[in-house]
């Protein structure tokens, strides 16, 4: 038990800090409860996509800048396909928008393989080209989404045979989010491929003699980063009911998340479980600071300032370790 | 048969050794190729006057890139630079009525040194990953930049009248910026070669551990190198306010990833120990020509971005193939 909590001090750390700001909003404000709750995982679920979707390649030792880009082309492919059309044809739809995002993550992961420029420069050009590529299939915002796509999002579960009132507390975009994370990562994690993306990550040389096909893991793991990114443009459409070709500010969120969450830079290091709470943390600070009626733009620069506090904490207290 | 094919390995190894060595020559046989290109599609458009225009917007990007290619020489990046032009941006404009040019120009140029030492402080001292130290300046500086603004709206804003004459200003048909650039590149490019401070660089860039074994105090050269790149931000925000003479949020922050672009076209390696500033102006005047092209061809918006994003791609993949040795 204890070489657990060691092994998971970091995000055992960040769920005390979310149960923490949980119970401080509770306290300013006596009404939060599971309407605010449920604004809270709704706004914080097309973050926690982008941070999945930039968590897989940060542990696969690389960096995805074109995240942003690729929620904005799925976004946009799924409200351009759901417009007008039936309620059920959007069942179509789904699995037609998520093999789009993984084709397009494969894309830039060939593109890393094969041209062997950095994945900082090739995701750079690509954010650019897929930017492009949404303002095509939809120049201006736009389009439709089906009715229940729509209410996938809004509310909260209904299970008949647990009452009312545990069920009112489990919104149901928390369990969209934790239903389509766990899809993926969990079988990943356990299998061979998972392994891969790790020792990738943490050394390609290491990996590659071992008998690891660098090349192919890292066009898979693009290729799910791609996946994650759809997923975020779907939620994008469903909570708006529109398509924006125009990419939200998810990139920046994305790595913030994703360092905050204990994934290190460099590959190798982390897992999903962390980045996930530190979206819900920088979120839910952005609702407590509303709640206090602070000006909103100061939560920009409180949000900044935690990022870079605690990345430098980090960084001194690696340092420390070394030395020692 | 086998004459032959050495020969042209010949050729390419010949082509290789160019490339690596002088960067900068097929940089501008490409820039020439484009601007060929251009005359052919629309006869006519290259005069004086398209030149000066093209120099003129090409400069304010080369002085971004400028910030890029010094960080990425020690294999850092600085995406902070776009705030902190903005920032000074706003203060010059906000100021001036209190302030005097001179002063205003003074107090704008304090945010961005702020915002370079503490990302030099977090770089160095704290060994945070450059992308993340900046980025996350550059947040705080958003947040603070959007608090200010407001004081803005209420006192209104002004553009000081020597920063219009330098950002869009022409004597005898040469744009007025090139006061400002001509000396700075000529700093960066003979500071990179021939001075201690550039071969430091260098030399944390190749392996900071080896440079900090030789006696090298690699976090004086980090914290300095960043704050060098806040102010030449800093500058490149003054003269973006007097090129586009209206200080909005936007002014700076999307010519950021093409700084970059700018300095990976031109040479720089992004992990650190290879490069130089003359590529990298070479590739600002690649970029803007490539925009006006782009904008000529009068294709839709989102086909420009793609076309954008895909040379950038192309240039960097053919530069690193003829580079990487087998």
């Amino acid at each position: 038990m204890f070489r657990f909590l060691r092994k998971h001090y970091w995000t055992f750390g960040l769920l005390l800090i979310l149960i923490a700001l949980l119970v401080f909003t509770r306290v300013i404000q006596p009404n939060f409860g599971t309407f605010g709750l449920e604004a809270l995982t709704r706004a914080a679920l097309p973050f926690a996509f982008a941070t999945a979707a930039q968590a897989i390649v940060v542990i696969a030792g690389g960096i995805d800048l074109s995240i942003a880009s690729m929620m904005a082309v799925s976004s946009v492919t799924a409200a351009v396909l759901m417009d007008g059309a039936s309620e059920q044809f959007a069942f179509l739809v789904i699995p037609v928008v998520l093999l789009v995002g993984a084709t397009m993550g494969a894309i830039n992961g060939v593109l890393i393989v094969i041209t062997r420029v950095p994945d900082i420069v090739v995701t750079l050009a690509m954010l650019f080209v897929w930017e492009g590529v949404a303002l095509m299939i939809l120049n201006s915002p736009g389009g439709g989404s089906a009715e229940w796509v729509q209410g996938m999002l809004v509310g909260s579960i209904v299970l008949g045979f647990i009452p009312e009132i545990v069920t009112q507390w489990v919104p149901k975009a928390f369990i969209v989010m934790v239903v389509f994370l766990c899809i993926v990562w969990i079988p990943l994690r356990r299998s061979n491929f998972g392994l891969s993306v790790y020792a990738i990550g943490s050394s390609d040389m290491a990996a590659f003699r071992s008998g690891v096909n660098v090349n192919r893991t890292k066009i898979a793991a693009y290729a799910i980063c791609g996946l994650f990114a759809a997923m975020g443009g779907l939620v994008l459409t469903a909570s708006t009911g529109i398509g924006a070709p125009i990419p939200g500010p998810y990139l920046l969120a994305s790595v913030a998340a994703v360092v905050l969450g204990g994934v290190t830079l460099g590959g190798g290091v982390g897992g999903l479980l962390g980045p996930i709470i530190a979206v819900l943390i920088l979120r839910l600070i952005r609702t407590d600071l509303t709640l206090m009626s602070v000006d909103p733009n100061i939560t920009t620069i409180v949000e900044g300032t935690i990022m870079v506090v605690v990345v430098m904490a980090g960084g001194f207290m690696a340092a420390r370790r070394k030395t020692r | 048969m086998t004459a032959v094919s050495s020969k042209s390995n010949n050729w390419l190894k010949g082509l290789r050794t160019l490339v690596r060595d002088y960067p900068i020559i097929p940089l501008i046989i490409l820039l020439l190729g484009l601007v060929v290109a251009l005359e052919v599609m629309r006869p006519g458009i290259i005069n004086e006057r398209w030149m000066a225009n093209t120099v003129k917007f090409a400069i304010p990007l080369a002085m971004l890139a400028a910030c890029q290619t010094l960080t990425m020489l020690t294999g850092g990046i600085d995406l902070s630079v776009g705030v902190a032009a903005t920032v000074s941006a706003f203060v010059a404009a906000s100021q001036l009525t209190v302030l005097g040019p001179t002063g205003a120009i003074l107090v704008a140029l304090v945010p961005p040194l702020l915002i370079g030492l503490v990302n030099g402080v977090g770089v160095a001292l704290f060994r945070v990953h450059p992308l993340i130290m900046t980025l996350g300046t550059g947040l705080i500086g958003t947040g603070c930049l959007l608090v200010y603004q407001r004081t803005v709206i209420a006192s209104g804003s002004s553009v000081p009248d020597i920063l219009s004459w330098l950002g869009t200003g022409l004597s005898y048909g040469v744009p007025n910026s090139l006061i400002i650039f001509v000396p700075l590149a000529v700093i960066i490019i003979v500071g990179l070669r021939r001075t201690g401070f550039g071969r430091l660089l260098y030399a944390v860039g190749e392996n900071e551990e080896a440079a900090r074994l030789a006696g090298v105090r690699t976090w004086q050269v980090l914290i300095t190198l960043y704050v060098i790149s806040g102010l030449i931000a800093g500058i490149t925000g003054l003269l973006y306010l007097g090129l586009i003479k209206a200080p909005s949020l936007s002014l700076v922050e999307p010519r950021v990833l093409p700084s970059v672009a700018a300095a990976v076209i031109g040479g720089t390696s992004i992990f650190g120990g290879r490069g130089g500033y003359s590529g990298t102006i070479v590739g600002a005047l690649i970029l803007t020509v490539l925009a006006t092209m782009l904008t000529v061809m009068q294709i839709p918006e989102g086909t420009r971005r793609i076309f954008f994003g895909l040379i950038i791609l192309g240039v960097t993949a053919i530069y690193v193939r003829l580079t990487q040795d087998r």
